[in-house]
């Protein structure tokens, strides 16, 4: 139990706020920037969501992995004196002066039901659960809205012609903020297209990887059990010998040689 | 051979692949290389008839832009886009004479997709058959290498090719293109007075009742003038006069199925190619059975 409450402590820990205990003494530059038409003034050189922590708020929503893997702090903002609507994931991007930010934690969504088993991979199949793509018209609207720079439009125009590969290819670092669903003027849940598209590719167009089938087997059968023991078993300064030693295995192997 | 930009559009890649395939093979056999363009997006079909409507050219505006880049490119010795799909080749061409007629409006779209680079206008948009009958159909002739004389076959333009009559592809009250093709290869061809007639279109999806009685109409005008085959450029109306037959058999217990070829199909066949490109799996109503009846 007492170890249990200590994973969790350190848990909170990574998800704790960094903007603790900043003296303004030995802040250097300061941001002037404006949260939902508030302005404040915040260190510059902290990310969009530590400078809203610092200026005060506090995220129960809107913030997930701080790590910029998790989608779920979705920011909106424009620049003083710009047209442009920009957009951003809050723990991954920098505050600049003259920052209009809103956050927005969640994109209302229809996520149909279907089968990856049961589904046949044609192409048809997108137009059948999203028939909204037949809508698009291609103003790219998407692709600008996307804080990861996908392609957006891209990927909903190979859904439209049932090409499951490039929709799972362009899509593949897709974090499902739902920016693009939300800027959409033809009502498009895009990220949901997307996800159709890499689990019918995933299961029925990618190619088998052989050598995956006969690591798992072998894992299954137990056979990497020794090793793994081993392996957690080290103290610090032997996983660091061994992380060297793997890491010098690879870059032998990657330049050709033996394993 | 002749590099030419290609637009495929979306139902060439799925339901069409017939439709493409016979045509990069045919188009081989006339010294024509269809380089497919990069990132095409769907055409935008179907055109938006209101002047102001300028987002629903955006989609054929920016079609247009990756064939300037390939151009600038020097990728391609044909500044003019090939499509092959009626429906596609209507709305690009549309769009494209809109462009050209309204500055103004091109500015606009510029202006709105400030990622790409400017469109700068003079994209013409050509379909296959025009270019066959810029080659010569005397041209076609000396390709063939199978003879198709015992085939029966009616062509069928439909609307889109031939209306509006700015982007005709030939006289909209009397086309004959598709019949100088046919008879370049060596097709019996049949006339029939509801060629051109509309097969119903999208209607297909709301008010399939309609398409059942027009495909109807259209079909057996064609068999009554001794007719065994129709052919056409457009995968819309290929699925209306061809996968409604099943709907027209429930209502005409009569009715004998009849197959609708893609003329690149025929072509295909003339210049002995592969058999293959033809994918008639993909043909709703089998043609197989008819060819092997004329030996073919």
């Amino acid at each position: 139990m007492a170890k249990e409450k200590n994973i969790m402590e350190k848990i909170a820990h990574a998800n704790q706020s960094v903007t603790k205990g900043i003296d303004p003494k030995d802040v250097k530059h300061w941001a002037k920037i404006y949260i939902m038409g508030k302005v404040y003034e915040v260190p510059a050189d902290l990310t969009i969501m530590q400078a809203m922590e610092y200026a005060g708020y506090r995220f129960i929503h809107s913030c997930g992995c701080r790590a910029g893997f998790c989608g779920a702090c979705s920011t909106i903002y424009r620049m003083k004196g710009e047209y442009k609507l920009q957009t951003a994931m809050a723990c991954q991007t920098r505050v600049e002066c003259g920052m209009y930010l809103v956050q927005l934690p969640f994109s209302p969504a229809e996520k149909p039901i279907y089968s990856v088993t049961k589904e046949p991979y044609e192409g048809n199949s997108f137009l059948k659960y999203f028939p909204e793509i037949a809508r698009c018209v291609s103003c790219n609207t998407c692709t600008k809205a996307c804080p990861q720079d996908l392609e957006v439009m891209d990927y909903v125009q190979a859904a439209l012609r049932g090409d499951f590969q490039r929709v799972a290819e362009l899509s593949f670092d897709c974090i499902q903020c739902g920016m693009c669903a939300l800027r959409c003027p033809a009502e498009i849940v895009q990220y949901n297209v997307s996800q159709f598209g890499r689990v019918m590719y995933g299961r029925n167009g990618f190619p088998e990887n052989k050598a995956l089938k006969k690591v798992v087997k072998a894992t299954e059968k137990g056979e990497y059990k020794k090793d793994f023991k081993n392996l957690l078993g080290l103290n610090m300064k032997q996983s660091k010998e061994a992380y060297k030693k793997q890491q010098a295995t690879k870059a032998k192997f990657l330049k050709g040689g033996k394993k | 051979m002749k590099k030419i930009p290609y637009y495929p559009g979306c139902t060439l890649k799925t339901t069409g692949k017939n439709f493409e395939d016979s045509a990069i093979a045919t188009a081989k056999v006339l010294g024509l290389k269809l380089l497919e363009i990069d990132r095409w997006n769907c055409c935008g079909t179907v055109t938006s008839l209101t002047q102001d409507d300028l987002i629903h050219h955006i989609a054929s505006v920016r079609n247009f832009i990756r064939v300037q880049e390939m151009n600038e490119r020097g990728e391609v010795d044909d500044y003019r886009l090939l499509t092959l799909c009626s429906m596609c080749y209507n709305t690009l061409k549309s769009v494209s004479n809109v462009m050209q007629e309204r500055p103004d409006d091109l500015d606009k779209i510029n202006n709105f997709m400030d990622r790409e680079e400017d469109y700068k206008g003079g994209v013409t948009v050509v379909h296959l058959l025009e270019l066959i009958r810029e080659m010569g159909f005397d041209e076609i002739k000396s390709k063939v290498k199978k003879s198709l004389g015992k085939l029966k076959v009616s062509p069928y333009y439909g609307c889109t090719l031939l209306r509006p009559k700015e982007v005709a592809l030939d006289d909209p009250e009397v086309p004959t293109i598709m019949e100088d093709l046919l008879n370049a290869i060596g097709v019996d061809v049949i006339d029939s007075p509801k060629k051109s007639m509309c097969c119903g279109s999208y209607q297909t999806v709301r008010n399939p009742k309609t398409v059942v009685r027009l495909g109807y109409e259209i079909i057996e005008s064609a068999r009554k003038r001794g007719a065994e085959a129709l052919v056409t450029s457009c995968p819309l109306c290929a699925f209306n006069l061809d996968d409604r037959q099943k709907e027209i058999k429930l209502e005409h217990p009569d009715f004998e199925r009849m197959p609708v070829f893609y003329f690149t199909q025929l072509t295909a066949l003339a210049f002995g190619l592969k058999k293959d490109v033809n994918n008639f799996d993909l043909n709703f109503t089998d043609p197989r059975p008819l060819l092997k009846k004329k030996k073919i």
